[in-house]
C-alpha cells in the first residue's frame, strides 16, 4: 500500500492576521520549538508517508526556509520526499488559474501534479492541525470500511468562536456521514468537529478534481461531501487525542498555555512512543539557568539563558531573560531578548523582539499584548 | 571521482578510555556524552567543519557500535558530501593478513590508502577525547608559512601539570628543538595537545619507516615525532590559547562539564560563530514543574524537572521527580531520578534509574570522590550508594552477595 500526502499551507491565514502577515499559517511558531506544519508533517512521516506535496499560495518564504530540503523530517529523498507546489499561474490562461481561496480550488490549481501521482491512497491535511494522530490507523479504517472518503473528527464542546472556524459532521451509528455544518455562524455545544484530515483513494481524488474543474465546483465540503453524501459512502473516523486549531490570537495564546496547564495536551502531543514531533534543527546549546534564576511551570526550549524569573510561560529557542526581570503568563518566540528589570505579563513576543531595560508590558487572556517580529520596545 | 583536497583530517577514535571505567564499558571514549546534548567527538568534528575541512576519516576500534551509529552519514555536521565527507575507518583484513590498530601511528599507516585517494598536501591528526574549540585553518596557515614538515599544537600548562604531557622546547621562531614525553623534570610548559599537521609526503615516509621498525610501539608521541626531530625535520609549535581539556578521566570529565556553568563559563557552548553540531533526537522542549528549583545548571530537550537541580548538567530526556535533589552532578540522557532521591557529586550514565529516596554520592568536598552510576543501572529505592563508588552490574551483584 502506498500513500501520498497533500498539505494546504495557507489555509486559515486570516484567523490570526497578527502572526500571518509575514508568514503562512503553516510556519506560525508554536510550543517552544515547533511550527504548525511540524505536527502535520510528523503525523505523515510517523505513518510512513514519505511523499508529501505542500500546496502554497502567498508569502511562503518563511515556510521554504523552515522546510529546507526536508531532511529534518526525513523527507529529503530521491524517490518521493517533500515537494512544494507554488501557485501555478500562466500568462496565457486569463484568469482561470487565479489564486485560490478554498481547498478544492487549491487542488484544481495543482491538478497536473495530482494527475501524475502514482500512490494508491492520498491523505490530505491542513497545516494547522495541532495533534498527534496515527494516520495508519485512519487509513486501515478507511480501507476496511470500503468508504469513498474518511474524515477524521473529534467530539468536542465548542464555543461560538471556535465553531465559526470548524466544519461539523453528523453521522449515523455506522459512522456514515448524514449531514454537515460548515463554519456555523452561531453554534455552541457538543459536536463532531472535522480535524481537516481526510483519506481517499488517489483515483477518487483525481475524479473529484476533474469534476470540480468541469462543473466549476469550489468547495470540498459543500460541492462534494454534502452534495454527494447520499450516493457516496463518506465516513468519519473518531480521534480522541488532543486537537487544537487556532482561531484567533487569544486562542493561540490559550493553546500554548494549555501545554502548561493540561497534562493531557502535553502527553498527547509529545508523549506518544514512536511518534515524535520533528522540527527544523538549530543546534542550539542546552539552556542555562543562572545562580539566581527562578523558574516554574514553564516549557523552555534549548539555547536560552535564564537569569530572571519565569513563571507559567512558553519560551522558544535562543531567548534571553536578564537579571531582575520577571516573565509571567507569556509566550516569548525565538531570539527574544528581555533586558534587566523588565516585567512581562500576558505578552506574546514574535521572533527577534528586544525589550529594553525597565519596561513593563501587560496583557490578559482575552487580549494578550502582542509585539510584532523584530520590534524594539 | 575523488577531487584533490588540500587537507584531510584523521580523527583517532579507537581508544578504550579505560580510565573512564564503567562509562566506557560498552562505548568508545569519543562517544561518551558531554555537555547535555553532545558527545565528545562532536567537538573535533565541528571544529573540522567550522575550519573548512570537509574530509574526515574516523579511526575506530574499541566498541564501535554506538560511535558508528552516531556518526552515521555525517549529516549533523554537514559531512554528508558528494566527493568527501566523513568516513568511518575500522581495522580491516588485507591480503597480507589482518591487524588491529597497534598504535596511533599504525592506525594512520593502515589507512594511507584512504588519505592517498584525496591526494592532499597536508594531513591533520586529531584525537577524539578533547573538549575545545579551535580553528585548524589558522594552524594550517602557520604550517605553510613556516614551510614546516610537522606542526604541533601546544598549550601553556602549569609546571606541576607539565609532567603529564608531551613537552616541547622551542627556539625564538617557534621551531621545536626538543620533545619529551611525560618528563619528570619538564624544561618548558608547552604541552602537546595531540593535534598534528604533517606535510603528507613526510608523513608517509616516516610512517613507512616506523612500521618497518620492530622495536617501535607505533605511536606518534613516542616514536614518530622523536624520530623526525632526530633527523632534523622542520617541526614547529603552534601555540593555542583558549579552553582545552583532555576528558580521559572521571574527574576531568566531571570538571569539563562544570566548566560549562557559571555566569561567565570557562568554556562557552553558546557561540553562534562557532557552533558545535550534534545528532538530534526530536525531543519536546523541557518542562520545569511547579515544585522545581533550578540554579546554575544546564538543561536540555525532553526533560521533566520537578525537583531541585543545582550546579549540574542535565542531558536530554531526564526525569527528576518532586522532592529529588541533584547537586554538583552530570546526569546523562533518559535517566530517571525518583521522588525524594538525592544525587550528589556524581556522574549518572544514560538510562540509569535512581529509585525513590535513594542516596547517591556525598556532598562535594576536596576529600570526597565522584560517584559513578553506570548505564542502565537500577538503584533500588532507599539504597545508599557511598561516595566514590563505581556502580556497574558487577558492583550490584557483589552488593547482593554481601547481603546473603
Amino acid at each position: 500500500m502506498t500513500v501520498a500526502g497533500i498539505v494546504f499551507s495557507n489555509i486559515h491565514d486570516r484567523n490570526i492576521p497578527e502572526l500571518t502577515s509575514r508568514r503562512t499559517m503553516a510556519s506560525v511558531p508554536f510550543g517552544c520549538r515547533y511550527r504548525f506544519i511540524d505536527f502535520t508533517l510528523s503525523n505523515m512521516v510517523n505513518s510512513n508517508i514519505y511523499t508529501i506535496h505542500v500546496i502554497t499560495h502567498y508569502n511562503y518564504q518563511s515556510l521554504m526556509d523552515h522546510i529546507g530540503s526536508g531532511k529534518d523530517w526525513d523527507l529529503a529523498r530521491r524517490s518521493g520526499g517533500i515537494k512544494i507546489l507554488p501557485p501555478y499561474i500562466t500568462a496565457y490562461d486569463n484568469n482561470r488559474n487565479a489564486l485560490y481561496a478554498t481547498r478544492l480550488e487549491a487542488l484544481k490549481s495543482v491538478h497536473n501534479a495530482i494527475n501524475h501521482m502514482k500512490e494508491e491512497y492520498v491523505v490530505m491535511s491542513d497545516c494547522d492541525v495541532i495533534c498527534n494522530v496515527d494516520l495508519n490507523d485512519l487509513i486501515r479504517d478507511h480501507i476496511a470500511s470500503g468508504a469513498d472518503m474518511t474524515l477524521a473528527v473529534k467530539h468536542m464542546t465548542l464555543t461560538p468562536e471556535r465553531a465559526r472556524i470548524s466544519i461539523l459532521y453528523e453521522s449515523d451509528e455506522n459512522g456514515r456521514i448524514t449531514d454537515g455544518l460548515p463554519y456555523p455562524a452561531d453554534f455552541s455545544g457538543e459536536a463532531d468537529v472535522s480535524l481537516n484530515i481526510v483519506v481517499m483513494s488517489r483515483t477518487y481524488l483525481q475524479q473529484i478534481v476533474l469534476d470540480a474543474i468541469a462543473h466549476d465546483y469550489t468547495s470540498m465540503t459543500r460541492d462534494v461531501i454534502l452534495r454527494q453524501r447520499e450516493h457516496r459512502n463518506f465516513r468519519v473516523y473518531h480521534y480522541d487525542g488532543y486537537f487544537a486549531c487556532v482561531s484567533s490570537l487569544a486562542e493561540y495564546y490559550r493553546c500554548n498555555m494549555e501545554l502548561l496547564t493540561n497534562d493531557f495536551a502535553r502527553t498527547s502531543l509529545f508523549g506518544e512512543k514512536n511518534r515524535p514531533v520533528y522540527t527544523k534543527i538549530r543546534n542550539s546549546s542546552p539552556t542555562y539557568y543562572s545562580q539566581n534564576s527562578s523558574v516554574r511551570d514553564s516549557l523552555i526550549a534549548d539555547g536560552c539563558v535564564i537569569e530572571g524569573t519565569v513563571e507559567n510561560s512558553v519560551i522558544f529557542r535562543g531567548v534571553k531573560v536578564s537579571r531582575n526581570s520577571t516573565v509571567r503568563n507569556s509566550i516569548l518566540m525565538q531570539d527574544t531578548y528581555v533586558g534587566e528589570n523588565v516585567l512581562l505579563n500576558g505578552v506574546i513576543t514574535d521572533k527577534n523582539v528586544l525589550i529594553r531595560d525597565g519596561r513593563m508590558l501587560s496583557g490578559c487572556d482575552a487580549q494578550p499584548f502582542y509585539v510584532e517580529k523584530g520590534k524594539m520596545i | 571521482m575523488y577531487n584533490k583536497k588540500e587537507c584531510v583530517a584523521m580523527l583517532l577514535a579507537g581508544g578504550q578510555g579505560s580510565r573512564l571505567y564503567t562509562l566506557t564499558e560498552s562505548t568508545a571514549k569519543p562517544a561518551v556524552p558531554f555537555g547535555g546534548k553532545y558527545r565528545i567527538i562532536d567537538f573535533p568534528m565541528s571544529n573540522c567543519v567550522n575550519s573548512g575541512i570537509y574530509t574526515v576519516g574516523v579511526l575506530t576500534q574499541y566498541q564501535p557500535l554506538v560511535l558508528n551509529e552516531y556518526i552515521g552519514n555525517g549529516e549533523p555536521w554537514d559531512l554528508d558530501r558528494v566527493s568527501s565527507g566523513v568516513r568511518v575507518l575500522p581495522p580491516y583484513q588485507g591480503k597480507d593478513g589482518a591487524d588491529w590498530y597497534k598504535g596511533t601511528a599504525n592506525a594512520i599507516y593502515q589507512n594511507l590508502n584512504f588519505i592517498r585517494r584525496y591526494d592532499p598536501d597536508y594531513v591533520l591528526i586529531l584525537s577524539g577525547d578533547h573538549i575545545y574549540k579551535m580553528d585548524y585553518s589558522l594552524m594550517l596557515h602557520r604550517h605553510k608559512e613556516c614551510q614546516a614538515d610537522c606542526t604541533i599544537a601546544v598549550l601553556n600548562v602549569s609546571l606541576e601539570e607539565a609532567s603529564r604531557f608531551g613537552i616541547m622546547t622551542t627556539d625564538d621562531e617557534g621551531r621545536i628543538t626538543e620533545f619529551e614525553e611525560k618528563p619528570k623534570q619538564p624544561k618548558s610548559t608547552q604541552a602537546s595537545m595531540g593535534i598534528y599537521i604533517f606535510s603528507r609526503s613526510v608523513l608517509e615516509d616516516y610512517l613507512q619507516r616506523d612500521d618497518s621498525d620492530p622495536d617501535s610501539s607505533k605511536d606518534f608521541g613516542k616514536n614518530v615525532i622523536p624520530a623526525m626531530l632526530r633527523d632534523g625535520c622542520r617541526m614547529f609549535a603552534y601555540p593555542f590559547e583558549g579552553y582545552w581539556k583532555d576528558v580521559g578521566t572521571i574527574a576531568s570529565l566531571w570538571e569539563a562539564n562544570m566548566d560549562l556553568l557559571g555566569a561567565v563559563p570557562k568554556f562557552r557552548l553558546y557561540d553562534p560563530e562557532w557552533r558545535i553540531y550534534s545528532r538530534n533526537n526530536a525531543l519536546a522542549p523541557h518542562h520545569i514543574g511547579a515544585y522545581a528549583h533550578v540554579s546554575n545548571s544546564m538543561i536540555t530537550e525532553g526533560c521533566e524537572i520537578d525537583g531541585v537541580v543545582e550546579n549540574s548538567v542535565i542531558s536530554s530526556g531526564v526525569r527528576i521527580a518532586r522532592g529529588a535533589i541533584v547537586r554538583d552532578s552530570v546526569v546523562m540522557s533518559s535517566v530517571v531520578i525518583g521522588e525524594g532521591a538525592t544525587v550528589n557529586y556524581s556522574i549518572v550514565d544514560s538510562d540509569a534509574v535512581i529509585g525513590a529516596g535513594a542516596v547517591v554520592g556525598r556532598t562535594r568536598s576536596p576529600s570526597e570522590a565522584i560517584t559513578v552510576i553506570g548505564s542502565s543501572i537500577r538503584i533500588a529505592p532507599g539504597t545508599d550508594i557511598p561516595g566514590g563508588a563505581m556502580v556497574n552490574a558487577a558492583f550490584l551483584q557483589q552488593e547482593e552477595r554481601g547481603k546473603d
